[in-house]
């Protein structure tokens, strides 16, 4: 039997979050030791499987199985194909530098820690599903740990406001889905959760048109789908760095990820009938959400919008059903991920030295902390789309497929990156450049080490993938075969 | 089998109901000779009526398990089978662990009849679970019912506890009352007292259906009462808050248990071609119950008596399972209550610690818990959570169990009700996450360290949660095992 690799990366945050709350709470130097090993295992074991991921072969590997209620077909089922492994990934990406920037929590450092470790498995699990219950399992596991970690180290101006109303709109929109699921379930006649099986059950036309917005839509909340979108940068900027870099960096990839999985690969049909309607309401996050934040006087909820403005993105790629869509979704859910979780640490740690998040209060600090103001400066390129940048990689295919089913909606939704590029330069001018205020001036010193690692790993991938992008997309190309093989041959 | 003769099968079928009374005498002369200050006798006299419960459980392990045997015994009275044995094992640990809990709340006066009472109602509990007779199931009930009553209003010196249980045996007397009416015309239409052959006297459709209706109908008022489902509800708010905590943990989850098993069995049993029509009556209890507790708790800052009104609304989810009238229904219900059970025996179980503490139970008291003690807070975040319905926690599980059985029933729309509701629920147990993790505390003085057999029975409670929130599949043949009996006939 080979080494259940994907159980030790589903276990090892899990394992570390328990393990950590033994751990006697003024030990902060185990406490740290502990999380950081976890963290750094748990990317290792990412790059590892990324790097063994057979990509002449394709389709689910590294598959572990063992009955879990076989009276009702529940299985612990694991396997990763090329749209989770990218995403898989990321996940390890955004745990570590989670714990690195988190270095400095005073409070209850144990149970911060902990909750960040019990949400990175929570992630982990989702991503490496194949059975519709252990999914499902997974993505309500991380209610708590978002929730707690929001409203106990949150912001405390809008924490209680930020963390109910994130959890409440998340849990609706699981209530949703796992109605869907479950009439998908007793629909398929089968008796089982295996969503390979569930794939090949022909669910009827009337069905599948039924069913298909239950999940899709009930999914898709979480990863922030117009009109249901307003929990992201409340709960965004309500939650602390660490917090707001996995739930905008990895969460909002979960909702996607699980729409595409359950949604449109369960119910193809369906997907197709409700198609129109994602990519409007699509477009309307990309063009919305980027107007939104050009707007925004707060640091934090700029890029909390524009996480809004890019998960439309995804989504409009989605809706395009075709093979260029799809891959440009894929790219962008790592990319947007990747950037969106350097976004909010280097505001993070901008905050952290100035203790204000109002623009017009900021300036000049070019000069004071160069490593974040290039790191955002990166990420800022990257969300404008430039080539050289993953964020080309990703839009570019996304509006080729747009542009293939619906023209109109590709220019509009170019629209959305000229707006995006307008907020981003307001941005770095007005918080990196000019002059800086005088009470700024002295107090402000650079980032830390730890810092200056995050930023530069997570801006080195993102040129990497502009340059090199055959990294990653030959990857994605395998997992959206099998997409377009259920939605009815090659488009 | 004719009566008269007697057979070993017939003793050890009542063999938990037989030791029960056994310890319950054991307890009253231990009560009277043990010479001990009154606060350590109460606390050994916990030990003993929790040793004495366990020894049960397992003799009934060992010996009365009936395996496939689906008999009536006693005059047919008593219905031998898996359904009995599993509720029985439900009711038998929530006394246990109530024993350990009590043991430890010295306002209980240091009186050892307290035991006593547990242990009588405890054995009526069985007796509801085995009934196959209406008379025997009457007595059950009450002999359930009456020392609950004298439980709730234990604390002779507070007015509240008084006033409890008064209001408990007044509610309960009326309901009980009509409830018997519903029986004697049961009776009356078909001339027999015995469910099973009730059943077959229904089904050759002799009696009319609107007389059938108005019976079953007073019937299920008694029902109802008993786990505490809309509209007769009313008296749980008042009743839990008066209560002793423990008390109170005890009538949320084991009375409840009992309620439910009689419902399953009464309905499923006797009115299986009516099932139309009573699965829209409990459909309806169900929403009822689940809006008037969520939102009711919703304004409540007492932490028993949002307990109190929560139960409502998990009774409320139960009851999908009982709507559904299927087996996975059933095996729902079963399930539910068995995560209920440890799920809100630690609830209260931490209650009435931070009540001795700080001498409230309002939701303040719970201010900044987890800097006083970080381990109750924890125990307390997995309780609430479970109760929310959230994984790897008990709750999770029951929840999807009861909503899925009323998806495969054609009830999609119960099951949407029952998902919102949750929502609403989830709000309220997070008040109270977030009082414990996020606001300041009274006083930084961590908790007492309570007493051993409190901490065994909160370790228990939780490793239950645990257990039956991930490791599915035993628990789930238990509760297929009892709902399969139910549905046998």
């Amino acid at each position: 039997m080979q080494f259940p690799i994907l159980s030790a990366l589903i276990f090892t945050p899990l394992v570390a979050g328990l393990v950590l709350l033994l751990v006697p709470s003024e030990r902060r130097g185990w406490i740290h030791g502990i999380s950081l090993a976890a963290g750094i295992l748990t990317l290792l074991l990412a790059l590892g499987l990324y790097a063994s991921y057979d990509l002449a072969r394709g389709g689910y590997q590294f598959i572990e199985k063992l009955d879990w209620l076989p009276a009702l077909g529940i299985s612990y089922h694991v396997g990763v194909d090329g749209m989770s492994l990218p995403l898989v990934l990321l996940a390890g990406l955004v745990i570590i530098s989670g714990v690195l920037v988190s270095w400095k929590v005073e409070d209850r450092l144990r149970e911060f820690y902990s909750f960040l470790m019990f949400l990175g498995a929570s992630v982990m699990g989702v991503f490496c599903a194949l059975d519709l219950f252990m999914l499902f399992f997974f993505f309500e596991l991380a209610v708590f740990p978002k929730y707690l970690m929001i409203v106990v180290w949150g912001s405390p101006q809008t924490r209680e406001y930020g963390g109910m109303k994130l959890t409440l709109y998340l849990f609706i929109g699981s209530v949703f889905a796992l109605l869907g699921a479950l009439a998908i379930y007793f629909g398929s006649g089968q008796g089982t959760f295996n969503m390979l099986a569930l794939e090949q059950a022909g669910f009827s036309i009337e069905f599948q048109r039924l069913w298909f917005p239950f999940v899709f839509f009930g999914f898709a909340i979480l990863g922030g789908i117009f009109p249901f979108h307003s929990w992201a940068p409340d709960g965004h900027v309500a939650a602390p760095t660490a917090i707001s870099m996995l739930l905008a960096g990895v969460e909002m990839k979960v909702g996607a990820f699980a729409a595409l999985r359950v949604g449109i690969m369960l119910l193809p049909d369906g997907a197709q009938i409700w198609a129109p309607l994602i990519l409007v309401l699509g477009t309307i996050n990309v063009v919305y959400g980027a107007l939104i934040a050009l707007i925004q006087t707060d640091f934090k909820y700029v890029i909390g919008f524009s996480s809004v403005s890019h998960m439309g993105l995804v989504l409009i790629g989605f809706a395009a059903l075709n093979r260029e869509g799809l891959i440009g979704a894929g790219m962008q859910m790592f990319s947007h991920g990747v950037m969106t979780a350097l976004f909010f640490s280097v505001v993070g740690m901008v905050y952290d030295r100035t203790h204000t998040r109002d623009i017009s209060s900021l300036g000049g600090l070019f000069y004071k902390m160069p490593w974040a103001a290039v790191g955002f400066i990166v990420g800022g390129l990257v969300s404008m789309g430039m080539p050289g940048f993953s964020g080309f990689v990703a839009e570019f295919p996304i509006f080729m497929g747009v542009w293939r089913v619906a023209p109109l909606v590709a220019v509009i939704a170019v629209l959305g990156i000229l707006i995006t590029t307008g907020y981003i330069l307001l941005v770095v001018r007005r918080v990196f450049f000019g002059e800086i205020p005088i009470a700024l001036a002295k107090s402000v010193g650079d980032v830390s080490i730890k810092d200056k690692i995050v930023i530069g790993v997570l801006s080195a991938i993102m040129i990497a993938l502009g340059w090199f992008p055959s990294l990653m997309v030959p990857m994605i190309e395998t997992g959206v075969n099998p997409i377009l093989a259920l939605l009815g041959g090659v488009k | 089998m004719s009566s008269g003769e007697f057979t070993s099968i017939m003793f050890l079928a009542i063999l938990p109901e037989t030791s029960l009374v056994l310890l319950a005498a054991v307890l009253l002369v231990l009560d009277l000779v043990w010479l001990d200050k009154p606060e350590t006798r109460i606390r050994y006299l916990g030990w003993v009526t929790a040793a004495g419960l366990l020894a049960i459980i397992l003799a009934a392990v060992l010996f009365s398990n009936p395996g496939d045997a689906q008999l009536s015994l006693w005059g047919d009275t008593i219905r031998f089978d898996q359904a009995g044995f599993v509720f029985r094992m439900i009711f038998l640990a929530g006394a246990a662990l109530t024993a350990l809990f009590a043991s430890q709340y010295e306002w209980l006066s240091q009186r050892g009849e307290f035991f006593v009472m547990l242990i009588i109602s405890t054995l009526g509990m069985n007796l509801m679970a085995s009934a196959s007779d209406l008379i025997l199931l009457f007595l059950a009930i009450e002999t359930t019912s009456l020392p609950l009553f004298v439980m709730t209003g234990f604390l002779l010196r507070n007015d509240k506890s008084v006033e409890a249980g008064i209001k408990y045996l007044l509610f309960g007397a009326m309901t009980s009352a009509v409830m018997l009416y519903g029986f004697s015309l049961l009776y009356g239409f078909t001339g027999t007292t015995h469910l099973y052959e009730l059943a077959a006297h229904l089904k050759t459709g002799q009696v009319p259906f609107p007389l059938l209706a108005v019976a079953l109908g007073l019937v299920l008022v008694g029902f109802s009462f008993k786990v505490s489902a809309a509209p007769f509800h009313f008296w749980a708010p008042d009743v839990y808050q008066g209560s002793p905590t423990p008390v109170a943990g005890f009538l949320s989850t084991a009375s409840k248990a009992a309620g439910f098993v009689v419902l399953l069995r009464f309905l499923q049993v006797a009115f299986p071609d009516q099932v139309a029509a009573w699965s829209l009556v409990i459909a309806v209890s169900a929403t009822l119950s689940m809006l008037v507790g969520n939102y009711l708790a919703l304004a409540q800052n007492s932490v028993k008596r949002l307990l109190a009104y929560s139960s409502i609304a998990q009774a409320g989810y139960m009851l999908i399972g009982v709507a559904a009238g299927t087996q996975l229904g059933a095996l729902g219900t079963t399930y539910y209550l068995m995560a209920y059970l440890v799920t809100n025996l630690a609830a209260f179980g931490i209650i009435s610690l931070v009540e001795k503490s700080t001498g409230s139970d309002e939701i303040t008291a719970f201010n900044g818990l987890s800097r006083r003690s970080p381990g109750l807070a924890l125990a307390m975040l997995v309780a609430m959570l479970s109760l929310g319905g959230i994984p790897p926690f008990a709750g999770f599980f029951a929840k999807l169990l009861v909503f899925a059985s009323a998806v495969e029933a054609d009830l999609v729309w119960l099951a949407m009700v029952g998902l919102f509701n949750a929502i609403i629920g989830l709000y309220y147990y997070l008040v109270i996450l977030k009082a414990m993790y996020l606001y300041k505390p009274v006083t930084e003085i961590p908790i007492a360290r309570p007493a051993i057999a409190w901490r065994i029975a909160i370790v228990v409670c939780v490793a239950g949660i645990l257990l039956l929130g991930f490791w599915f599949a035993p628990w789930f043949n238990f509760a297929q095992l009892a709902a399969g009996a139910i549905r046998m006939y």
